[in-house]
């Protein structure tokens, strides 16, 4: 947790502060050198954390931006605008009054209770969960689980996280990678000892505070041997904020024998951009799912992946995009596989609306000399509008006589016999469209945990509304 | 790898080694060779060269090259062909002929026609053309200025398609008047033949509406050893209700770098069809640009590849809907073995308002040896609704109970194994209907596996 740091302290660090008195852990606009120590300070980071910040730093600064392939909209953030790291007092203050009518009448419908509703529209910086986070972190602790945040991780814990921290997804896999490795606040670090199988989903939604719903979360998942864990990250309510930058990095390491699956939601308001790296290692008879639903931010660039190291590893991605006016979803998945008989499957639907798009990018690699290795990759997409647009980039490599590996993807929309069939029947044309949109993605909703599927549903019915006529 | 086309070996071994005093290719446009030709297309070529010059050389880390060996393309070592004597002539005229019934023939070795079988009266008669290209950008001026290069290459090879039109001086005009149906095919030859020879082969085929026109490309070394670089162009223009059949018979020697660039563009009604075959080079890259432009169009977009060795087949295609109710479908297949590495990127692109489409992809690949490599990347982006479109990629082996089935049978194993995969790769040259071409593809094909060194 942020240790409280003393008004003389941060003069020393940042000399430009605006309104130093007030925002007390305010690393200033823009990104330099500074901005990291002012951050290592402030988390009282060991000394190889600021080393590493410092090089990401570096790796972050000389990487190009990657629109030789990504969207062109990309270009519109400006690094130089972005305050880096918020903390405690600096949340921006909003009232009620101040929230678009539309992110109320979501909660109103999503039946987000009062509280959490003040919380999620950035009326109040805090909310007060810190009662059921010791709870669950009693019960799993009992059983020898770790669950912390970042910072806490690497300070107290650097026997078991600064070995795999980084080792997932290097610093300069991609420059967002390398920015989140270098500003990194916030997110959770969890540690399942071998054959603990923790009953309940974990939920980073039971430890948020002003931190977890930073721009730059770091989390770190290690299962141990024959262990199992189900990580819940996000809620389907929208989050509404300020800042327009969001970029996370997810590492999960399963090892032999371990299960683990993530499951996201991601429900950012539509000025955000989402860049987000999330990637799994799976050893021998591991698994590691990721479950995917994309329905917020104004651009979301986000392609899980799982490394199948050892024999008859298993990754899956299933993903779900819900793509509105002026947003882009640019999701996908990234299966690597690296032993014999690893198998790999990747579902992913996707549902364009009005003049959104969704574009899913994929890679399969096998390389040579593997045998039985299988991949199955489903991608679906739904066109609601005539401007809806959507894109399917999927990239396969596979080597030697052993493997197969099967891409199939299709585009369709609503059938008009099916929303005349429906209205035959009473409905009125949104309704059956939402009807029909629900039934598309059903399968893939069926698998989430009961709470969110029954959310998902109602969001994607909000979403499509207004979209007929 | 050896090759069947290789004709001029034993001719060669009497003679001495040929003296080049062409400068490279890379040195500059074309000085003396294109005298004869107008102005205004040597001040394209002009244009061209500096186009050529000023964009950037391909590399692996974009898009349009992602996968490919661009380390292949190195072009310093290429020549113009030198001037063919007559012992060559007849060499190599004696070996070009691969249909019995054509409607007429051109061939040309090293960018020099070697001869021209002219189409028969009737055709002639009716205003049929088929001549090459020197003449047509004379006698022809406003039809071909109005085609010639109307398509910029988008897919990647912008660079070599500059470098093409810098120096092409030679390829095939054919126009098809309205109504008129040519009911044999027109087949025409492309020999490399000079050490490090450069050839810039093009067509330029021009299908008026409600006419139907078939035409066969052959690419083939005269020599099995002889390095060779063929950058060459293909632009169909398919009128409103008219039928294009294109064949390409790609068979170089595995010592060739050879780059292809098609433009097609399918009117109202009309309906063009591709098939490629692609057996020879070492590097062998081809772009496909398939525009759909009038309700009704269709598009049929085959390839077949069969690499070994270390041989690699690089194909981009980009299926492009411009107009609503159009219909595309691409099969393209691969059978690869020893190192052999091929890629496939493809792209079906429905553009706004272009309702009411149908598009198809399917690519899959055979993967015969442990070292083969197969990358595909099948694109969809959808910019209307009401769209009917899928893709499909797979990669995987040999059925092993159909192999057990062939084996049971007695028949040995290098037999079965061509068996199957002659028949994974019939399922794409039958949908040409024309038996004669399909019977001589499935030959090239069997002569492919017969010559394999190994097994």
């Amino acid at each position: 947790m942020v240790k409280e740091v003393s008004p003389l302290e941060i003069e020393r660090n940042v000399g430009n502060f605006a309104y130093p008195e007030t925002h007390t852990h305010d690393a200033g606009v823009g990104l330099t050198e500074k901005t990291i120590h002012y951050i290592s300070d402030i988390k009282d980071d060991p000394d190889w954390v600021r080393e590493f910040r410092l090089n990401a730093y570096k790796t972050f600064m000389s990487k190009p931006m990657p629109t030789h392939w990504a969207s062109k909209d990309l270009e519109a953030i400006v690094f130089d605008n972005i305050r880096y790291y918020l903390s405690g007092g600096t949340q921006p203050k909003r009232n009620w009054e101040d929230v678009p009518d539309d992110v109320k009448r979501t909660f109103e419908r999503l039946g987000i209770p009062e509280q959490e509703r003040k919380f999620l529209a950035g009326v109040e910086a805090q909310f007060d969960s810190e009662a059921v986070y010791s709870n669950i972190k009693k019960a799993v602790g009992e059983q020898g689980v770790i669950f912390v945040g970042s910072a806490e991780g690497l300070k107290n814990h650097p026997e078991i996280f600064r070995k795999w921290f980084g080792k997932v997804i290097p610093t300069g896999d991609n420059k967002f990678s390398a920015l989140n490795s270098a500003v990194f606040s916030g997110g959770s670090f969890i540690y399942v000892p071998p054959g603990v199988k923790v009953k309940h989903p974990l939920q980073a939604y039971f430890r948020i505070n002003a931190e977890n719903f930073g721009q730059f979360e770091r989390t770190l998942i290690i299962c141990d041997e024959g262990s199992e864990l189900t990580y819940m990250e996000g809620c389907t309510a929208p989050k509404f904020n300020t800042a327009t930058l969001h970029s996370a990095v997810v590492e999960l390491v399963a090892m032999k024998g371990a299960k683990l699956q993530y499951i996201t939601v991601q429900n950012w308001s539509a000025n955000v951009f989402n860049l987000v790296t999330k990637r799994g290692i799976a050893h021998e008879d591991a698994e590691v799912k990721w479950i995917d639903c994309n329905i917020g931010s104004r651009l979301t660039m986000k392609y899980p992946g799982v490394i199948m190291k050892g024999r008859r590893a298993r990754g899956e991605v299933l993903s779900i995009a819900l793509a509105g006016d002026g947003q882009h979803q640019d999701t996908g998945a990234k299966m690597v596989h690296a032993a014999d008989e690893t198998t790999s499957n990747i579902i992913s639907k996707s549902i364009s609306i009005g003049k959104g798009r969704a574009t899913y990018r994929g890679l399969v690699h096998i390389p040579k000399h593997l045998k039985n290795c299988k991949n199955n990759t489903e991608c679906d997409a739904l066109l609601i509008n005539s401007t809806s647009r959507t894109d399917t980039y999927p990239a396969i490599t596979v080597r030697g006589t052993g493997n197969s590996v099967q891409h199939e993807a299709s585009v369709s929309q609503v059938s008009a016999e099916q929303i005349f069939y429906m209205q035959q029947r009473g409905l009125t044309e949104a309704q059956a469209m939402s009807l029909s949109v629900n039934g598309f993605v059903n399968d893939l909703v069926r698998q989430f945990p009961m709470e969110y599927s029954v959310e998902l549903k109602r969001l994607i019915e909000l979403e499509m509304e207004g979209s007929v006529g | 790898m050896t090759n069947q086309t290789a004709v001029l070996d034993e001719v060669m071994e009497l003679e001495s080694p040929l003296a080049h005093s062409e400068p490279a290719i890379l040195s500059g446009p074309p000085g003396a060779r294109g005298a004869e030709l107008p102005a205004w297309f040597r001040d394209q070529q002009r244009t061209a060269w500096a186009t050529f010059e000023s964009l950037p050389f391909p590399n692996r880390k974009d898009q349009p090259w992602r996968f490919s060996s661009v380390d292949a393309l190195d072009l310093s070592r290429y020549v113009p062909g030198p001037r063919l004597n007559e012992t060559e002539r007849t060499k190599i005229l004696d070996h070009s002929i691969a249909l019995d019934a054509v409607a007429g023939r051109l061939i040309f070795a090293d960018e020099q026609l070697l001869r021209r079988d002219p189409l028969p009266e009737p055709l002639l008669k009716r205003g049929v053309l088929l001549m090459p290209l020197e003449r047509a950008l004379l006698e022809h001026e406003d039809l071909f200025r109005r085609h010639f290069m109307a398509q910029p290459a988008t897919l990647g090879s912008a660079k070599f398609a500059a470098l093409h039109q810098a120096w092409v001086t030679s390829g095939t005009f054919v126009y098809v008047p309205r109504g008129v149906e040519v009911e044999l095919p027109i087949e025409i030859f492309h020999w490399l033949h000079g050490e490090n020879a450069a050839v810039f082969p093009h067509i330029l085929l021009i299908a008026d509406e409600l006419s139907k026109v078939t035409v066969i490309e052959h690419f083939r070394s005269a020599h099995r050893e002889r390095a060779g670089f063929a950058c060459g162009v293909n632009d169909l223009v398919v009128g409103q209700g008219a039928k294009v059949n294109y064949i390409c018979a790609q068979n170089w020697n595995d010592k060739v770098l050879s780059i292809q660039m098609n433009a097609t563009t399918v009117s109202r009604e009309a309906s063009g069809l591709s098939l490629n075959v692609h057996l020879g080079g070492a590097y062998s890259r081809f772009e496909s640009l398939s525009r759909l432009t009038g309700e009704g169009a269709r598009s049929d977009l085959l390839a077949v590849a069969v690499t070994d060795g270390t041989q690699e087949f690089d194909a981009r295609t980009l299926q492009d809907h411009i107009s609503p109710h159009t219909t595309s479908d691409l099969l393209y297949k691969n059978a690869l073995t020893d190192r052999a590495r091929n890629t496939f990127g493809g792209l079906i692109r429905v553009e706004p308002h272009a309702h009411f489409t149908d598009a198809y992809q399917t690519v899959r690949n055979l993967l015969l040896s442990d070292d083969a490599e197969a990358n595909s990347m099948p694109g969809l982006e959808i910019l209307a609704d009401n769209v009917k479109c899928s893709h499909g990629a797979t990669s995987g082996q040999i059925n092993e109970e159909e192999m057990f089935y062939l084996l049971a049978r007695g028949i040995p194993l290098p037999v079965a194994k061509q068996l199957l995969v002659s028949g994974f790769l019939n399922e794409v040259v039958d949908r040409l209907d024309h038996p004669a071409i399909t019977d001589l593809v499935h030959g090239l094909i069997e002569d492919k596996f017969q010559h394999r060194p190994r097994e």
